[in-house]
């Protein structure tokens, strides 16, 4: 057959990765993939503007201290009545500006998004490399776990981690600790995916001969498992986590809309829109639908980039 | 030899004494209670004994379902017999109380596999590929080490450039030289080489056994050669061991086993081979498959297709007989019937 | 003479890539006798494959015939729309695939994958269809073929298997088969068997075969002919006997010295320098020119046609004594 892999052969062997990923064959389904392109240009927007919140935002949301109770439902585009200036995205009942609230709710959002994929991979990750690769009962125990955690809904294992961590601590924590919470709860409601994705690509490495030759050495299971099996099984979780990273904003945002989440003194996207939500009937609209569009465009945009990422990465569709 | 002046220099490298390995082909639990369906076993390797002096290339030859691969990984430690034994220099293989000494006697062994696209980690360099054994036996680190591979891959024809490149930006044959390299770079005595070329193409596999014979000749190297290729077999072998359904049939040094084969079964694989020299050439008839090797016929397992098969065949199991310089088992051949 | 069944000539087949346009195939010419077996040799990425797929239009994508023609008895072939392809493939010239399972349909009996083939290309009522099917099945060698025409393809061994796509190939009487590696995924005892069943219908059915295989031996004892591929190109082509004992191309010697056999001495084997360049990197004037011991100046700059040499016939300058 025409060979199209092994492009690099014959090429300078000191250019640096950079230059080597932008001229493979994922860095050029990349380049000539305009959805991809997009997504990776929105999501990189979002995820700078949030790091940036403070700078560009003209009041930090949370700080009472700048808040002007009379600046409170001030709609899109107008001046405040009390502190004077405009509200691009209009205020909310406290004269909060909306735009504000939104970078900086995403930022609490994206955090919690990160941290429990994170821990959710790691989790997962290390579970389904030690069930592919060692089999046997251990195999057996940590897939079924993983199988009757999956015939839960995520959000119903995340509430209910939720609500047992809650009943465990005492009730002064409760609010520093909603964001560990979180992130555990979220995290913990998601690793079954990675762990079975990876113990079926541990399962077809092991066999590989590199494997074997490692096991001649001498080599024991775990400098095995770390060394050699892990870059090699770590393309699709890479897939499973960026689709993931979008999930779990969304199911921060779901617990947070129903008031289990982030409290409104550390509010996330979903913590806004359950503000917001209270206003829709009596005509504020734009305290509810800028935030859900915000969560929206980040979900959509994760989520775009993670299917090209998957398809991409997959041999068989390209 | 005679047994008196036998002394360690001449006794065997490598002895295997009845192995044995039987594999769960079972369905998963779950299913199998679904089904009421009984565990299954396959027998890939039965009762197999042999030996291998040093500096010599034993070669196991068979078709699929044979258990050549099977022995050639419980030769290495990769795969635990079910019964019997295999010692290397004196030192068991399987056995927890000589552990220490393994972990010794491994830097001594090494293994060429089948497919060079699946035999270096595709995500480490070169370089790491071939230095993974001198670090994992603390030989050399930092710029020994790098001497060493550059040394290796001058040693099996590639440039010590090559060292910063990822396998993927490699032909197959070059592939399988980055393999040697690494099975060389800790010095080892013997290699189990487990169809080595049988991935390659004919000039390239010209290339890889040239090389291979070679570095026996320069660095005194024993092989264990696995091989479906008779053709490729004759080439390297110095003795040859044929395996049917997990069993050996025959054992002869090379030039017997192709100018005398004693066994049918061996007779009729050298019939069947495809040869140049057989152009326009008629040839005998072969009959049969290869049975399940999940349910190998009783007796002698070749009877289905042994044109000399009689009653005995089908019932009792023939053992190795010493048949002229040659270890047939065959009732055919201990009864005279054939020579 | 008569008109050969196939004939090929300067066959071009084409990748385009991102990295730019591969020449899988460049002035391929050759052609097939009726019932004759001609063999095609060549090492992986040769092009013996691909010569063997534009030839029954199945090229996979994004390959494309880019020049040159096929005739099938003086009609061209290679310019056929979708259907009139249609109407030719499985019906005149029919394919066998190395692994008989991706040729068989795992879901169907056998003896209705047969019968809706024979159906397909002869319009056969069912009855008839189904009674041919036994008729070939016994032809092609599977034992008690009017019981085993209700199994289906996984209770067949593989040596069986491979009978019954022999049998599919055979079903509407083809002029020419295309066999790809069809014994390449089988053990040697099972191989031999194949081979004699093939060189048994090639003179029964009088169809005739190209058998493109890796192997020199399973050519040197089924074809009539060989063309030995190098690079997309033949290098040489000729009788077997004369190819394989009498090779004029450098390359061809090459490799007859690199095949271990179970005959000749088994002493260092011939060993051509180098690998076969890969089709982004085919060098100028003949593509054997960097690893051939004879190379001299015309070989650098001007690419050799085939030229006679004693029966075969070569594309190597040593040959062209006329023009020195």
């Amino acid at each position: 057959m025409v060979s199209q892999s092994g492009n690099e052969a014959g090429g300078p062997a000191g250019t640096g990765w950079l230059a080597r990923a932008w001229d493979s064959d994922v860095g050029y389904s990349f380049r000539t993939s305009p959805v991809a392109i997009g997504a990776a240009f929105v999501s990189g927007l979002i995820i700078l503007a949030t790091v940036f919140a403070n700078v560009i935002t003209p009041q930090n949301p949370f700080d009472a201290a700048t808040l002007n109770l009379m600046d409170g439902f001030t709609p899109p585009g107008e001046a405040g009545a009390g502190s004077g200036m405009t509200f691009g995205l209009g205020a909310d009942s406290q004269g909060r500006d909306v735009y504000s609230a939104i970078l900086y709710g995403t930022r609490v959002s994206l955090l919690i998004g990160f941290a429990s994929t994170v821990f959710s991979l790691v989790f997962g990750v290390t579970l389904g490399l030690v069930a592919g690769y060692v089999g046997g009962r251990i195999e057996a125990l940590i897939m079924r776990i993983a199988d009757i955690q999956l015939s839960f809904p995520a959000i119903l294992v995340a509430l209910l981690v939720f609500g047992v961590a809650r009943g465990l601590m005492p009730p002064s924590l409760h609010e520093q600790m909603t964001f560990a919470v979180m992130t555990i709860a979220i995290g913990l409601s998601n690793w079954a995916q990675y762990a079975r994705t990876v113990r079926a690509s541990t399962m077809v490495e092991k066999r590989k001969e590199y494997v074997d030759a490692a096991r001649v050495i001498g080599l024991r299971p775990f400098p095995v498992m770390i060394r050699h099996v892990l870059p090699n099984v770590a393309g699709p979780v890479l897939v499973i986590a960026t689709i993931n990273l979008a999930l779990a904003i969304l199911e921060e945002a779901t617990l947070s809309f129903l008031g289990v989440g982030m409290p409104p003194t550390q509010p996330s996207l979903g913590t806004l829109i359950r503000i917001g939500q209270q206003f829709l009937f009596s005509g504020e609209w734009w305290i509810l639908l800028f935030p859900s569009l915000a969560l929206v465009i980040l979900a959509l945009a994760i989520n775009l980039f993670g299917d090209w990422l998957r398809d991409a990465l997959n041999p068989k569709l390209r | 030899m005679s047994a008196e002046t036998k002394d360690l220099a001449s006794a065997p490298l490598v002895r295997a004494d009845r192995l044995t390995c039987r594999f769960d082909v079972s369905r998963p639990w779950l299913e199998r209670v679904v089904a009421g369906a009984p565990r299954q076993t396959l027998t890939a390797v039965a009762d197999l004994s042999f030996e291998i002096a040093r500096r010599e290339t034993f070669a196991f030859v068979g078709e699929s379902g044979s258990g050549k691969s099977t022995v050639a990984r419980m030769v290495v430690g990769l795969q635990q017999p079910t019964s019997g034994d295999v010692t290397i220099d004196g030192i068991s293989m399987s056995d927890p109380r000589s552990a220490a000494a393994r972990e010794k006697l491994r830097q001594r062994l090494q293994m060429i596999f089948q497919d060079p696209f699946a035999s270096l980690n595709p995500r480490w360099r070169v370089d790491r590929i071939v230095a993974e054994p001198i670090r994992a036996f603390g030989i050399a680190d930092g710029a020994a080490a790098e001497q060493r591979v550059a040394e290796l891959l001058q040693l099996v024809g590639l440039s010590r450039t090559d060292s910063r490149k990822y396998p993927h930006e490699f032909s197959g044959g070059q592939r399988q030289r980055i393999a040697i390299a690494r099975a060389l770079s800790a010095n080892p005595e013997f290699i189990v080489c487990d169809e080595p070329t049988s991935a390659l193409d004919v000039s390239v596999q010209a290339q890889i056994l040239n090389l291979m014979r070679d570095l026996q000749d320069r660095l005194g190297l024993t092989y264990l050669f696995i091989s479906h290729n008779l053709a490729v077999v004759r080439q390297m072998a110095t003795r040859v061991g044929v395996m049917y359904l997990g069993r050996l049939v025959e054992v002869a040094p090379r030039d017997e086993l192709f100018a005398r084969p004693r066994h049918p079964y061996t007779r009729m694989l050298l019939d069947a081979v495809p040869d140049l020299d057989m152009v326009g050439r008629q040839r005998k008839p072969v009959v049969g498959e290869i049975p399940n090797p999940i349910s190998p016929p009783g007796g002698c397992s070749f009877h289905p297709r042994c044109p000399l098969a009689f009653d005995r065949c089908r019932t009792e199991l023939p053992v190795m007989t010493d048949s002229a310089g040659a270890l047939v088992a065959c009732h055919a051949v201990a009864d005279g019937r054939i020579s | 003479m008569n008109e050969p069944l196939l004939s090929v000539r300067n066959l071009r087949v084409e990748f385009p890539t991102r990295r730019g346009i591969l020449t899988a195939l460049d002035g391929v010419s050759f052609d097939i006798a009726a019932g004759e077996i001609l063999g095609v040799v060549g090492e992986s990425g040769a092009g013996k494959s691909i010569t063997g797929a534009a030839i029954i239009g199945l090229l996979e994508p994004p390959g494309r015939i880019a020049g040159g023609e096929i005739r099938l008895k003086g009609e061209r072939i290679d310019n056929l729309p979708a259907d009139g392809l249609r109407r030719i493939r499985g019906k005149r010239i029919s394919m066998v695939f190395q692994d008989p399972l991706t040729a068989l349909n795992p879901l169907f009996r056998i003896g209705e994958q047969l019968s809706e083939t024979i159906q397909l290309h002869t319009g056969m009522k069912p009855a008839a269809a189904r009674e041919r099917a036994v008729a070939l099945l016994t032809d092609v060698g599977i034992p008690a073929a009017s019981r085993r025409i209700d199994a289906y393809p996984h209770q067949f061994s593989g040596g069986m298997r491979q009978r019954v796509v022999l049998a599919l190939a055979l079903a509407a009487d083809p002029e020419l088969i295309i066999a790809d590696e069809p014994t390449t995924a089988l053990d040697v005892s099972v191989q031999a068997q194949i081979i004699g069943l093939m060189k048994r219908l090639c003179r029964e059915h009088r169809v005739a075969i190209m058998l493109i295989t890796h192997d020199m031996g399973v050519i040197a004892e089924t074809a009539d002919r060989v063309a030995v591929m190098y690079a997309g190109r033949i290098a040489e082509i000729g009788p077997a006997r004369d190819v394989i004992k009498n090779a004029h191309h450098p390359y061809t010697q090459g490799l007859m010295g690199a095949i271990p056999t179970l005959v000749a001495a088994a002493g260092r084997l011939t060993q051509i320098p180098g690998t076969m360049p890969r089709l982004d990197a085919i060098p100028k004037g003949c593509a054997f020119n960097p690893r051939c011991p004879h190379t001299f100046a015309r070989c650098v700059v001007e690419r050799p046609e085939l030229l006679q040499a004693e029966r075969s016939r070569a594309a190597c300058w040593l040959h062209a004594k006329a023009a020195i």
